[in-house]
């Protein structure tokens, strides 16, 4: 019964959506919510049901196994369409089904009036069903269908306004970026392949665990980590994603914040043990993740847009998750998804809800004073503000936040710096746009009011962004350890906690960030204008590697093509028929119909036929 | 089973038909619904063919065979296999997007027109079954003259040239097939005494390494100029931009497949040492075509050129696949014929529908298309990022195995292939981009002129059923992949079922 569940709830919204797409967009906005919303929540309810069931009675090897069909049978390789519940993809079947509702929800009250309101639903649902896929496959290739399936809702849905010319752009970009990772995970999906047999997920990880990592092992593990670094947009593929808040609100809560992005997270708890059994690409997750992090907060402390302040949050988030996946630390890299996948959406959420009453104006030096406007609006975002600055004992992002500083103490104490010199960043950088946007004087006059079905999930988030990191404590504070429980058959027992003092300094860095915010921006002597130093502005333009990859790749590129659009094996042909057709004509012009000429050249011919005659 | 010619003379017939029924009174579209009826029975035919097949016996499943010229040993033999059976459907299924979606509304002289699209499937049809190589070259040129007289006719402005180019192309190829046929036939006569071009006969006439090789390049040429091969792709852009949109869906869809059949069928089975040792050459060969079509595709504004060139680019994985030297990836390469030509089909009537109601193929003057022609424009979108190759349609199976055969003989050549990848991911989305959405163009007059009709119910049921069987060849495989494997020539059916 419970592995007859798992298709369903993949299949719920993947009907959904082809019931939406064949609609053509001729239906009514409230039935196209109702079937879009509605398939969502069917599943996720489908998903508590399976999970009460799983965890009240764990299944006899501690997964479920549903196994569809076989996708692909050749000599020397097979691949089947196969779907596993075990710990990791049940949180994460959670997340995406629980939040993705709530989103769905909000984006009724969002996008009710819009004319493509059925192909946006339509994209929402395909993108819950593709990352139900990537999620639940117990087989690299099909999760690889998952993979490319949501990047490419991303493109749909960041394009979803397509009559601006920069919306399409950001999308393609967006695609193509994401896309240079997927092929290496495509070259790895191959390496692998070739070297086990099969891409059968428990198969490759007995493999990892019993054979030595040998050199394909190890450049398995780097492909693998490329398609993981441009999906969660880490350095250096990370310039698709500021772009990517082109689209709807509700989608980059979605899709560039709780889910689609976490997933190359996923993909390297997944496959951890293939990571762990190669020092250098641990150590290249590390790196990777501290780099980001302190890269991205750097340039969300100087923007000016409220969405991209977000968006650099979240690459910033995940270069978090990154540090704690490389430093071992799994159990707390998965916490800190799940309570970014609630406190980042509601931050998203609530963003959307005040740029719909500021006329769609995401300038934070545009608006100002809103506190008192919008305070329901206000509350929900300073509870997702706490608990990304991890506010100590009464936010999640605090817990989740401790465990990553632990994992990294234990790695190394100069990452635990790093980490903790990000978390000092992340708490100015958010509570100046909160100050920013909420408190002084008023520069837009808000007009309207926040509707139910916006509220309803802001609520249901902000309680969750609270209290969501409960289920796991340190020893210090509380012993629970719930969700480290739940996960321990995967990744093993959790690291031991460091000394007390960390935890000191864990909570008072916030601390000291939301005061240095306050010294800045608070309401009386609130800076009006954005620094314009080179600094600031370099920060601001994500350090440049837009610019870079331009003059180093894209522009070089784009130039030999134009100039080769006639394609010089095509010239070469043509030149010789254009040689064949003029020899022709010079030698036509010899039959001149002359008859002085004929006799010339006959007489001239003579004489070098006796010349050659009589030389011997 | 005399169903076999049957599949070849049946569409002549019927192209013969809607010939002559055009030279009676005018009557409104009679040589269209002829050509439907026609393919429709062939259809049904090929369903029968399908069933009545002798699965059990063996790689080969039916044959039919009858004395034609022998004193030269040439007989008109056809035998099918599952590659062939898998090819005829291509064909058969191919038909009906060329017929019902391009060939209505052809102007002037329907009859003709359906006389040549007719003739040109017939040839096809010929060429998925012969095995007799006289008879095989003869379906050959039968499928080219009748596409030559459709360019020529009905094309584009440049159609002379492109169509003279075309021509001298493949018949120049096709004439250095002819000599290796001949040199084959002699080589064989020389060693055993016979003298026949039973493909079965010649597939084990002994040879020396250096006439193995002349010989097997002679064929080689022909099909690679067919697939298309770079540098021998020159012809394929001009062609298909000119050519009107039955024939471009044509020759994109089933005609380049012959070149790739004829690799598996007359190349690889035929000279398997030869082919051993030009496989470097070959897989180099493929690996640049694929990325020297993907980047001419992105940088072109004409958008069948660029979908030409696209071609080109998806038709390096089948040279890799064939050359790979596996069954794996012969099987990859099966999926990636039939899924290209499912999609860039499908790509080629959307814009020639595109240049119907706009009068251009520049997308220099689209642009926001979208709001006009939603319909067409989410058609597009959806066979733009087929061709992309995403996960769960053809053509991600044919290239993912393709690319997995190719890595176990060499990795550098299957990670160029999947940079390929990357670059198709670009020229798919510049298409959609520069056409479909955008802000409508400044210089188009929809004030003056009534907008563009959006497709309707014909276009969106055969669309609609393409994109179905692609989802379905993304998701299921299976069947096509069982067939796709070639029957060796040296599995020949069993003799008595040969000569009644």
């Amino acid at each position: 019964m419970d592995a007859l569940l798992l298709p369903l709830i993949v299949a719920c919204p993947l009907l959904a959506a082809g019931l939406l797409f064949m609609s053509a967009g001729r239906m009514p906005p409230l039935p196209t919510c109702v079937i879009g919303a509605g398939s969502v929540g069917l599943s996720a309810l489908m998903a508590a049901m399976l999970a009460t069931g799983f965890l009240r009675t764990p299944p006899p090897a501690g997964a479920l196994h549903a196994t569809l069909w076989s996708w692909m049978q050749v000599e020397g390789f097979n691949t089947r369409i196969a779907f596993t519940l075990d710990p990791l993809s049940l949180v994460m079947m959670l997340v995406v089904t629980g939040v993705g509702f709530l989103i769905q929800l909000y984006a009724y009250g969002y996008m009710h009036d819009d004319p493509g309101i059925a192909r946006f639903f339509g994209c929402m649902t395909l993108f819950v069903a593709a990352m139900l896929v990537l999620v639940f496959s117990s087989d690299l290739l099909s999760l690889y269908i998952g993979w490319e399936g949501v990047g490419i809702c991303s493109y749909l849905l960041i394009g979803f306004w397509h009559t601006d010319t920069a919306n399409v752009a950001a999308a393609r970009k967006a695609f193509i970026v994401t896309r240079i990772g997927d092929a290496a995970l495509l070259c790895g999906l191959l390496l692998l392949a070739t070297r086990a047999g099969t891409l059968d997920i428990p198969a490759l990880l007995h493999i990892a665990a019993t054979r030595p990592a040998d050199l394909s092992a190890e450049t398995a593990a780097f492909l693998l980590l490329g398609g993981a670094v441009a999906k969660s947009a880490q350095v250096p593929l990370q310039t698709w994603l500021p772009d990517a808040m082109a689209g709807p609100t509700p989608v980059s809560a979605l899709i560039h914040a709780a889910t689609m992005v976490t997933a190359g997270v996923y993909l390297i708890a997944r496959l951890h043990p293939l990571f762990a059994s190669v020092p250098a690409a641990m150590t290249a997750v590390t790196i990777i993740g501290l780099v980001t992090l302190l890269l991205a907060a750097g340039s969300a402390l100087v923007q000016t847009d409220i969405k991209r302040i977000l968006a650099y949050s979240t690459m910033s988030q995940i270069g978090y998750m990154f540090l704690a996946l490389g430093a071992g630390a799994w159990q707390a890299a998965i916490f800190h998804l799940v309570t970014h996948a609630f406190f980042k959406a509601l931050l998203f959420m609530a963003a959307g809800a005040i740029i719909l009453r500021v006329h769609h104006r995401q300038d934070i030096y545009q608006m100002g004073g809103l506190a008192r406007a919008m305070p329901g609006v206000f509350v929900a975002f300073l509870a997702g503000a706490a608990a990304l600055a991890g506010l100590p004992l009464l936010t999640a992002g605090f817990y989740s936040k401790e465990m990553i500083l632990q994992g990294a103490w234990h790695a190394a104490p100069l990452l635990w710096a790093g980490a903790l010199l990000g978390a000092f960043a992340t708490a100015i950088y958010i509570f100046r746009c909160l100050f920013i946007v909420f408190f002084g004087t008023r520069h837009t006059e808000p007009h309207g009011r926040t509707g139910a079905t916006m509220a309803m999930p802001l609520a249901c988030l902000a309680v969750l962004a609270l209290t969501g990191g409960w289920m796991e404590m340190p020893d210090a504070i509380a012993p629970v350890h719930l969700l480290s429980h739940l996960l321990s058959p995967l990744f093993g027992a959790p690291m031991p906690e460091g000394p007390t003092w960390l935890l000191w300094a864990g909570s008072l860095v916030p601390l000291a960030g939301v005061g240095v915010a306050w010294l800045l921006w608070r309401p009386r002597i609130q800076t009006r204008a954005p620094p314009e130093d080179a600094l600031a502005r370099l920060a601001r333009a994500g350090w440049d590697f837009d610019t870079l990859y331009d003059v180093l790749i894209i522009h070089p590129f784009v130039t030999l093509g134009r100039l080769n659009q006639t394609d010089i094996c095509d010239r070469l042909s043509n030149a010789t028929a254009a040689t064949a057709r003029a020899g022709g004509r010079m030698l036509g012009r010899m039959q001149s119909g002359q008859v002085r000429r004929y006799a010339g050249w006959i007489a001239a011919g003579t004489v070098v036929a006796l010349c050659l005659g009589a030389r011997p | 089973m005399i169903a076999l010619p049957s599949l070849v003379l049946l569409p002549a017939a019927g192209g013969l038909a809607a010939w002559l029924s055009d030279r009676g009174p005018p009557a409104r579209h009679l040589p269209w619904w002829i050509a439907i009826a026609t393919i429709l029975s062939q259809t049904l035919l090929l369903l029968f063919v399908t069933c009545t097949a002798g699965w059990s016996s063996g790689p080969w499943l039916a044959h039919f065979s009858m004395p034609w010229i022998p004193a030269l040993g040439i007989a008109a033999r056809m035998d099918m296999d599952g590659l062939s059976l898998v090819l005829l459907w291509l064909t058969t299924i191919l038909s009906f997007p060329c017929v019902i979606l391009s060939a209505r509304d052809v102007g002037e002289r329907p009859g003709l027109f359906h006389l040549l699209l007719l003739a040109t499937i017939a040839g096809i049809n010929g060429v998925f079954l012969a095995t007799d190589l006289f008879l095989f070259f003869f379906f050959w040129e039968l499928m080219l003259v009748p596409m030559y007289v459709l360019i020529l006719q009905w094309g584009h402005e440049d159609r002379r040239r492109a169509a003279i180019k075309f021509f001298l192309f493949t018949q120049g190829s096709g004439l250095l097939m002819l000599v290796a046929i001949l040199g084959l036939v002699i080589l064989h006569q020389h060693a055993t005494g016979v003298v026949t071009f039973d493909y079965f006969a010649l597939a084990d006439t002994p040879l020396m390494p250096t006439a193995a090789m002349v010989l097997m390049l002679g064929f080689f040429i022909a099909f690679a100029v067919k697939l298309p091969v770079v540098p021998l792709h020159v012809w394929l852009p001009d062609t298909h931009t000119q050519a009107p949109t039955a024939g471009s869906v044509l020759l994109a869809g089933i005609l380049l497949k012959t070149g790739g059949y004829g690799l598996i069928r007359f190349v690889v089975l035929q000279f398997p040492d030869a082919t051993a040792r030009f496989t470097p050459v070959a897989l180099a060969m493929g690996a640049a075509g694929i990325l020297y079509g993907a980047w001419l595709s992105l940088a072109q504004d004409d958008m069948k050129r660029l979908i030409a060139y696209s071609s080109v680019s998806h038709l390096g994985f089948v040279l890799l696949g064939v050359f790979s030297g596996s069954a794996m990836g012969m099987r990859g390469a099966v999926v990636q014929m039939v899924a290209h030509g499912l999609s860039t089909g499908a790509l080629f009537v959307i814009a020639g529908s595109l240049q119907d109601r706009l009068h251009t193929r520049d997308m220099r003057r689209m642009g926001g298309l979208w709001q006009a022609l939603p319909h067409l424009s989410s058609i597009g979108l959806f066979f733009a990022i087929a061709s992309l190759g995403l996960p769960g349609m053809g053509n991600f199976v044919g290239e993912f195995l393709v690319l997995l055969a190719t890595w176990r003989i060499s990795p550098p050549i299957a990670i160029l292939g999947a940079a390929g990848l990357v670059l198709s991911a670009v020229y798919s989305l510049t298409m959609v981009g520069r056409a479909f959405l955008g802000s409508p163009h400044a210089g188009q007059d929809t004030d003056q002129t009534p907008p563009p009709a959006d497709f309707g119910a014909r276009q969106m049921t055969v669309l609609g059923l393409t994109m179905a069987l692609l989802l379905v060849l993304g998701t299921y495989p299976q069947p096509v992949l069982d067939l796709s494997l070639p029957a060796t020539p040296h599995a020949a059916p069993e003799m008595e079922a040969i000569h009644p």
